[in-house]
C-alpha cells in the first residue's frame, strides 16, 4: 500500500545548500576527522606536527573564506538534516562569529607552530595534537552554533579536550591545577545547562534566532532576572571575571606553556563571545538592568588583574593575571552596550586572543632561555638575544595598550564609550589598569632583559621564535593599519545589537522584529 | 501533581551538592559534583512537563501535541547531559585518585603545589 507522499516543505528546507552555508559547518568535521587521524597516528611523533599544522592552515583558510562570505552576504545559516528552524539545529555565522573563529584558528596555528619545539615525543604520544584539534572543533562549534543547547555541548567538547591537554606531561603540580580548573569549569558549565533548561521551560525554544525574536518582541514570556543573573554567573565563572577569577592564575601556569597559551587565547574568550551573543543580541533589556553589576565586575577584574601582575614573581602567573585584566575590559564594553562599547569589546577580544597567546609564548621563551620563570632571578636576555627582546618589547607595548600596537585601539574606543555616557570612573579604571599593566610589563623588561645576568647562562640555546614573530606581526599589523578591523568590528557590533540580520538569516522571508 | 515535589527535590539536590562541593575533602567534592549534576538533570526533566496522560505523538490531522502530553525534547537533552556529566565524573574520579596516589592529598589543603604558600615576592627594585 503506497502512502501518499506528504508535502514536506513545511518542515524541511528542500533547496540545495549554498557553498557559503557549507563553510559554516566545515571547520567542525575537519577538526574532528583530523583529531581522529592523529589519535590513530599517535606513535608517529614526526608525522603528527606536520598533519596538525597543515590541518590548522586549512582551518585558517576556511575561516578566512567564511569571513569573506559573511562580509559579502551577511549572516549565513545551515540547518542540520534540512529541518527548518527552530526544529533543526542551526549553525549561524554572523560577522562577530566569523571574526572570532578566524582569530581562534590563527591562535591555534601559532600554538601549533610553537608546540613543535615545546612538546616532546612523550607528550605527542599522550595525544597533544589530537587534543589540540579536538579543542578547535569545540571552539569552532561554540562560536558558530545557533542553538543554545548545542552551545552547551560544544562547551563540553572544549572542556574534554582541555582536560586532555591539562594532563599532558608528568608534573605533580599539574594535578593541582587540573583539579581547580576542572571543578570550577564543570560547575560553571552545569550552571549554564541549568539556565538553558529554565530558559527552555520559559520560552519553549532553544534556537538563538527564535529566542532573540521572541525576547526582543517584548510580548509573552521574558527570561527574567533570575535567568539572566544565572547566565552571567555561569559565563563569568568560565571567563574568570571578578569575583570568580581565582581559579585562573591557580591553574593556567601548571600545564605545558603551549597549552596555557592556547587556553589564554581561546577559553575565556569563548565565554566572552557567548556573553556578547546573549546579552547584546538575545537579552538587551536584561543587559541594561544588569549593567551596573557587569560594569562593577569588569572594573574590579581590570584592577585585580593589573595588581596581580604587579604582585607576582612567577612570570607564568603574571601572564595569568594579564588575562583577567583583559576580561575586565571586555566586560565593561559589554556593560556599556552602546555601539562603541560592544565594538570595543569585540576588538579587545580579538586583540586579547592574539596578545595573550603571544604573552604566554614569550614567557615560555624567557623560561626556556633562563631555565626559570622567576622574575627575581631573571636577567641578561637583551644581551643574549636582541631579536627576542625586540619581539617581547613590541608585545608588552601591545598588552599594555600603548599607541602604535593593537592594544591601543580597543582601549581608546572603550574609554571614549565610557566618557560618552559620563562614566568617568570607568574610563579612569580602564586607564589606571592600563597604567599598572605598563608598570608590571616594563618591570619585566627592565629586570629580565636589561639587567645583567646574575649567574652564568643556564638555559639551552634559543630556538622557536616563529610563532612569536607571527603573532607580533599580526598585532603590529592590526595596530598600524587598524581601519579594516575597526570598521569590521563596528559593523559586527551594529549587526549584533540590531539582531535582525541574524534572525533574517535563520528565518528567511519572515518580517524582522 | 508531582512537579512541585520534584522541584523541591531538585532544590535539595542543588543545596546538598553545593554544600559538598565546598567541603575540603576531595571525595566529598566529587559526590557534591555528582549531586549537582543530577540536580541540573532533574531541573531539565521538569521543564518538559512530568506526565504520561498521552503519548507525545502529533496525529495526522493535528498540528500540535495533545494536551497532557509531555514534551520529549527535554528528555533528549537530559540524555545528552547525563552522558557528559558521567564522563566528567569519571575524569574527576581519576584525578582525585592521582592526587591521592602521587601527592598523598585527600583534602584540598594537600593540593598546594601549584600555589605554594611561601611564594617569593617580586623584586622591589632594580
Amino acid at each position: 500500500m503506497a502512502a501518499p507522499i506528504p508535502n514536506l516543505s513545511a518542515a524541511l528546507n528542500l533547496a540545495a545548500p549554498t557553498s557559503a552555508s557549507w563553510l559554516t559547518i566545515l571547520p567542525v568535521p575537519l577538526c574532528f576527522s583530523l583529531a581522529a587521524i592523529l589519535v590513530i597516528l599517535r606513535r608517529h611523533s614526526i608525522l603528527q606536527p606536520v598533519i596538525a599544522t597543515a590541518g590548522l592552515l586549512l582551518l585558517v583558510g576556511l575561516n578566512a573564506a567564511l569571513l569573506v562570505a559573511v562580509i559579502a552576504e551577511g549572516p549565513v545559516t545551515m540547518v542540520m538534516g534540512r529541518w527548518l528552524p527552530p526544529f533543526g539545529i542551526a549553525f549561524t555565522v554572523d560577522l562577530t562569529s566569523a571574526l572570532f573563529t578566524l582569530a581562534a584558528s590563527v591562535v591555534a596555528l601559532a600554538a601549533c607552530l610553537f608546540a613543535s619545539g615545546d612538546i616532546d615525543a612523550a607528550a605527542r604520544g599522550q595525544g597533544f595534537y589530537a587534543f589540540l584539534l579536538l579543542l578547535m572543533a569545540g571552539v569552532c562549534g561554540a562560536l558558530t552554533t545557533g542553538d543554545i543547547f548545542n552551545l552547551y555541548v560544544w562547551f563540553e567538547v572544549t572542556l574534554i579536550a582541555a582536560f586532555g591537554l591539562m594532563a599532558v606531561g608528568e608534573e605533580p603540580e599539574q594535578i593541582d591545577g587540573a583539579w581547580t580548573y576542572a571543578l570550577m569549569n564543570l560547575v560553571g558549565t552545569a550552571l549554564f545547562l541549568a539556565t538553558v533548561g529554565l530558559l527552555y521551560a520559559r520560552l519553549g525554544t532553544l534556537n538563538m534566532a527564535d529566542l532573540a525574536r521572541e525576547i526582543r518582541a517584548g510580548e509573552g514570556a521574558q527570561p527574567g532576572m533570575t535567568l539572566s543573573v544565572l547566565f552571567l554567573f555561569a559565563l563569568g565563572l568560565k571567563a574568570a571575571a571578578f569575583p570568580l577569577q581565582m581559579w585562573l592564575p591557580a591553574a593556567y601556569h601548571t600545564p605545558r606553556l603551549t597549552v596555557s597559551a592556547l587556553f589564554a587565547g581561546l577559553m575565556t574568550k569563548v565565554a566572552i563571545y557567548v556573553l556578547l551573543r546573549l546579552f547584546v543580541m538575545l537579552m538587551p533589556l536584561q543587559r541594561e538592568e544588569l549593567s551596573l553589576l557587569i560594569v562593577t565586575a569588569g572594573a574590579a577584574s581590570m584592577l585585580v588583574g593589573a595588581l596581580g601582575m604587579l604582585a607576582e614573581d612567577d612570570l607564568r602567573r603574571v601572564a595569568g593575571f594579564g588575562v583577567i585584566a583583559g576580561i575586565g575590559n571586555m566586560l565593561s564594553g559589554l556593560a556599556l552596550g552602546s555601539p562603541g562599547g560592544v565594538s570595543g569589546a569585540i576588538l579587545y577580544a580579538l586583540h586579547s586572543m592574539l596578545a595573550m597567546t603571544a604573552l604566554y609564548i614569550a614567557v615560555a621563551g624567557i623560561g626556556r632561555r633562563l631555565g626559570s620563570f622567576s622574575l627575581g632571578r631573571a636577567g641578561g636576555l637583551y644581551a643574549r638575544d636582541p631579536l627576542f627582546a625586540f619581539l617581547c618589547l613590541a608585545l608588552f607595548f601591545a598588552v599594555s595598550g600603548l599607541p602604535p600596537l593593537s592594544g591601543f585601539w580597543p582601549k581608546a574606543i572603550l574609554t571614549k564609550a565610557a566618557l560618552d555616557i559620563g562614566a568617568w570612573w570607568l574610563a579612569g579604571a580602564i586607564l589606571l589598569s592600563g597604567f599598572l599593566t605598563t608598570i608590571a610589563l616594563a618591570r619585566i623588561f627592565l629586570l629580565a632583559f636589561w639587567r645583567p645576568a646574575a649567574t652564568a647562562e643556564i638555559g639551552p640555546a634559543a630556538s622557536g621564535t616563529a610563532a612569536l614573530t607571527l603573532l607580533v606581526a599580526l598585532i603590529a599589523g592590526f595596530g598600524l593599519l587598524p581601519e579594516g578591523v575597526l570598521s569590521l568590528a563596528q559593523e559586527a557590533a551594529a549587526s549584533l545589537s540590531a539582531g535582525d540580520a541574524y534572525v533574517g538569516s535563520v528565518f528567511p522571508g519572515e518580517a524582522s522584529p | 501533581m508531582i512537579e512541585p515535589w520534584l522541584a523541591v527535590l531538585s532544590g535539595l539536590f542543588f543545596s546538598a551538592g553545593i554544600y559538598l562541593l565546598l567541603a575540603p575533602h576531595l571525595l566529598r567534592a566529587l559526590i557534591g559534583f555528582a549531586l549537582f549534576g543530577n540536580a541540573v538533570n532533574l531541573l531539565l526533566f521538569l521543564s518538559g512537563r512530568v506526565t504520561r496522560d498521552a503519548p507525545p505523538i502529533i496525529g495526522e490531522a493535528e498540528t500540535a501535541l495533545k494536551a497532557g502530553a509531555a514534551n520529549p525534547l527535554p528528555q533528549a537533552l537530559i540524555l545528552t547531559a547525563i552522558v557528559i556529566s558521567f564522563s566528567f565524573f569519571a575524569f574527576l574520579l581519576v584525578l582525585a585518585w592521582r592526587a591521592f596516589r602521587d601527592l598523598g592529598a585527600e583534602e584540598v589543603d594537600g593540593l598546594d603545589r601549584a600555589e605554594p604558600r611561601d611564594r617569593p615576592a617580586p623584586p622591589g627594585g632594580y
